[in-house]
């Protein structure tokens, strides 16, 4: 297989979504992106530039390339995030374009909290407004760790850089607040495809990359957790088969760090520890395991294991916290209110139980980005910090530390629906 | 890339038996549907590595038009003769004989629309409460909007303008009496994935993928292939071409490609090469402009 795995095989993978205000363009950014990097087939164009014309446009419309549900053609906006995919010989690109629309911002918290990169679009027009606030400061809460922030329609205010510089310093001032770290500026228009693939003519006093070069050359290398092993069990694999009557693996996906055989782990929440005696993939037997892999692992002793548990090392004093006790910045996501004293299921790692809101610390105030602690009532597109008590004890990291082992969702006893996002302080 | 990264089709891998895996541990009677094509073929793959050594915990289920090409039915039995595994088959004339549905009739008749009807069924006889399917995010755009765990109502419809919020990797399967889940493992990958991930793995296809002599004729731009079930126009003229199958569906809605590439690697080479997607050829969402989103509603695959 090694043959096999050289070459264009070896690609890397970069998941990016797009966010800003309602109508600053970033459907047509994904089209134009897709369209200069030759991702377009031609059926697929050839229905797009029949839609447009339908919907009365001169020009095809390359929004339809991502809006692609009936509702979203007829009101000209995106409702649910959408999934695109291409590749450059260097990187293969997995997009989630996201809705503006307020009403939609769990589509968009949805699309992001998977992403190494966040494209923030704003309309050189009308410069930073509600929403752009709203999903810049959701970028730094789901800790997306590069940010590039599009100044889109240029053409339109003649491709001047003092509108650039007046919004790139606006956004500069919130993200001062904000705890975001790799945030870059591009002058673009999605509709001409100025500085998207190709670099501008009309905009000779920017000399930084187009938005496609910093794509192709983000360090992502280091976006996920290296240091900390941590395996959610998932499934316990027992074939009981007459070729492997004793085979007992413990499936899971490995959220962060790496694990060899002969490691001694813990399990929690027993706190038993043993040594791993097998890694498997399928017929493959593996010295080593690493982050995102899927694996099945089996330790030398017979311990008592099963879903909701996990498997830890401990590297340089860092153990996952146990505790029954929760802080969590909360994104509420539905129509019903949150309730307060409300009970809950919880949903972390592959771990679930019961858990009741202790008390409401305060909401943010998206437009001054400050704590408001006198308005208590959580209604839907809120983020707020409450305190969480769950049935039993939870072991987690801090998000800021693990995304995988630091966030959770909330969901609703009655309609089983996902209310809510959290992520542990 | 250093030694601690894996390339994006593993990524991929791990990620897609993630979900298979949440799919056994979340639900108490699951299902995997499988046509034959390489999509779900990739898929049951990914099924046997998720648990691996163990057997796949759950069953798979096809559902047959009756009009497919031989070779599938072929492919189909021996492979689960090989891995052990169960194959329950749901045939679409059962459900026209039983009056459940009526034929359609014409040139352009197709059972795909049936199809739906006899899997709904089928998901409530057998108490099915998630169905997983190989269909990808970026085979269509209706489908590019759908989540790794569709919920779906009592009647199997989906609400694409009221999805759940899917968050990280943490999947909401809880669901009430008498309504199920549609489960994605693959959403992520494109046809380029699955071929390069078909070449990487070794994996076994159908013949049907590779080039062979056929008799075919031309509808609407579309190449098709000739069989018992389906009638010519007029002025459509059969002519012997050699052909290979660029996706695996009904005979009837299917269009095959005229091509010479006889191994994975001149495959993957076409596949880069070409203008058009792979349901370019596919009747079924040539019907209007939401053919897809409205099938899918209604429960379709
Ligand atoms: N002149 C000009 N118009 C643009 C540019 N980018 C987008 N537009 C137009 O702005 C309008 C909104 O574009 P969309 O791409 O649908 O906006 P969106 O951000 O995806 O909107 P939502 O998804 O609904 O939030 C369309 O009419 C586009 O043609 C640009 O660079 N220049
Ligand atoms: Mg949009």
């Amino acid at each position: 297989m090694s043959g096999k795995e050289s070459g264009y095989l070896d690609m890397e993978l970069l998941r990016f979504t797009t966010a800003g205000s309602v109508d600053d363009g970033k459907s047509t950014l994904i089209g134009r992106l897709l369209f200069d990097s030759k991702a377009i087939f031609e059926d697929q164009m050839e229905a797009i530039e029949k839609a447009s014309l339908r919907s009365g446009g001169e020009d095809v419309n390359l929004a339809l390339l991502t809006d692609g549900l009936k509702a979203e053609r007829e009101q000209g906006i995106t409702i649910d995030v959408a999934y695109r995919y291409f590749a450059t010989p260097k990187r293969k690109f997995i997009i989630a374009d996201t809705p503006g629309h307020i009403q939609y911002t769990r589509n968009m918290v949805t699309g992001a909290s998977t992403a190494n990169a966040a494209i923030i679009l704003v309309d050189a027009r009308h410069g930073v407004l509600e929403q752009t606030r709203r999903h810049t400061y959701i970028a730094s809460l789901l800790q997306i760790p590069h940010i590039i922030i599009c100044v889109n329609k240029m053409d339109l205010v003649e491709y001047k850089q003092d509108v650039f510089e007046q919004i790139k310093s606006d956004v500069e001032g919130i993200s001062s607040k904000l705890s975001v770290k790799d945030v870059r500026y591009v002058p673009i228009s999605a509709l001409v495809g100025d500085n998207v693939v190709d670099r501008s003519k009309n905009m000779d006093w920017y000399e930084g990359p187009t938005l496609m070069y910093l794509l192709e050359n983000l360090h992502i290398g280091s976006d996920i957790n290296r240091d900390d092993f941590r395996m959610p069990v998932q499934y316990v694999i027992r074939p009981q088969s007459k070729d492997y009557p004793d085979y007992r693996g413990y499936g899971g996906r490995i959220m962060s760090g790496s694990l060899n055989v002969g490691d001694t782990v813990k399990v929690l929440p027993s706190g038993f520890t043993s040594k791993v005696k097998t890694i498997d993939l399928f017929t493959e037997t593996l010295q080593k395991a690493f982050a995102p892999q899927s694996v099945s692992v089996q330790l030398e002793d017979d311990i008592d294991i099963s879903r909701g548990d996990m498997l830890v090392k401990e590297t340089n004093g860092h153990e996952p916290v146990v505790s029954q006790d929760i802080d969590v910045m909360l994104c509420w996501f539905n129509e019903r209110k949150m309730i307060p004293g409300g009970k809950y299921t919880l949903r972390q790692t592959s771990a679930e139980m019961r858990c009741m809101i202790k008390s409401v610390d305060y909401k943010m105030n998206i437009n001054t980005l400050e704590h408001d602690p006198d308005d208590l009532e959580v209604n839907m597109n809120d983020i707020v910090r409450v305190k969480l008590r769950t049935t039993k004890p939870l072991f987690y990291d801090s998000y800021n530390v693990n995304r995988n082992t630091g966030s959770l969702v909330l969901i609703d006893e009655t309609t089983n629906e996902t209310v809510a996002a959290g992520m542990i302080v | 890339m250093d030694k601690y990264q894996i390339n994006h089709l593993k990524e991929l891998e791990a990620e897609s038996i993630f979900v298979i895996r949440e799919v056994a541990a979340q639900f108490e009677n699951p299902v995997m549907l499988f046509s034959g094509g390489k999509d779900s073929i990739v898929m049951f793959h990914l099924a046997r590595k998720a648990f691996w050594p163990a057997k796949v915990p759950f069953p798979l289920m096809h559902i047959d038009t009756g009009h497919n090409f031989p070779e599938t039915i072929q492919y189909r039995d021996d492979l689960m003769e090989k891995t052990g595994a169960r194959c329950i088959v749901k045939y679409v004339q059962d459900t026209i004989d039983q009056g459940k549905a009526v034929e359609e009739t014409g040139v352009n008749a197709s059972r795909n629309k049936i199809q739906t009807i006899t899997l709904l069924d089928a998901i409530e006889q057998e108490k099915f409460d998630a169905a997983m399917g190989g269909g990808r995010r970026d085979e269509e755009k209706a489908r590019a909007k759908e989540r790794f765990f569709s919920h779906r109502d009592e009647f199997g419809q989906w609400d694409p303008k009221n999805q759940r919020p899917e968050l990280w990797n943490l999947f909401n399967g809880k669901k009430n009496m008498g309504e199920h889940f549609r489960v994605f493992p693959i959403s992520n990958w494109t046809e380029m994935d699955v071929w390069q991930y078909i070449y990487m793995e070794e994996i076994e296809l159908p013949s049907l993928y590779f080039t062979h002599k056929r008799e075919v004729f031309q509808r609407d731009g579309v190449w098709m292939a000739k069989a018992p079930f389906m009638q010519l126009k007029e002025g459509e003229k059969l002519e012997m071409r050699d052909v290979r199958c660029r996706t695996i569906g009904d005979v009837t809605c299917t269009g095959v490609s005229l091509s010479t590439a006889n191994n994975l690697q001149d495959i993957i080479q076409e596949v880069a090469a070409t203008r058009v997607t792979e349901r370019g050829g596919r009747a079924d969402d040539k019907r209007s402009e939401s053919a897809m989103e409205d099938r899918k509603r209604e429960g379709y695959f």
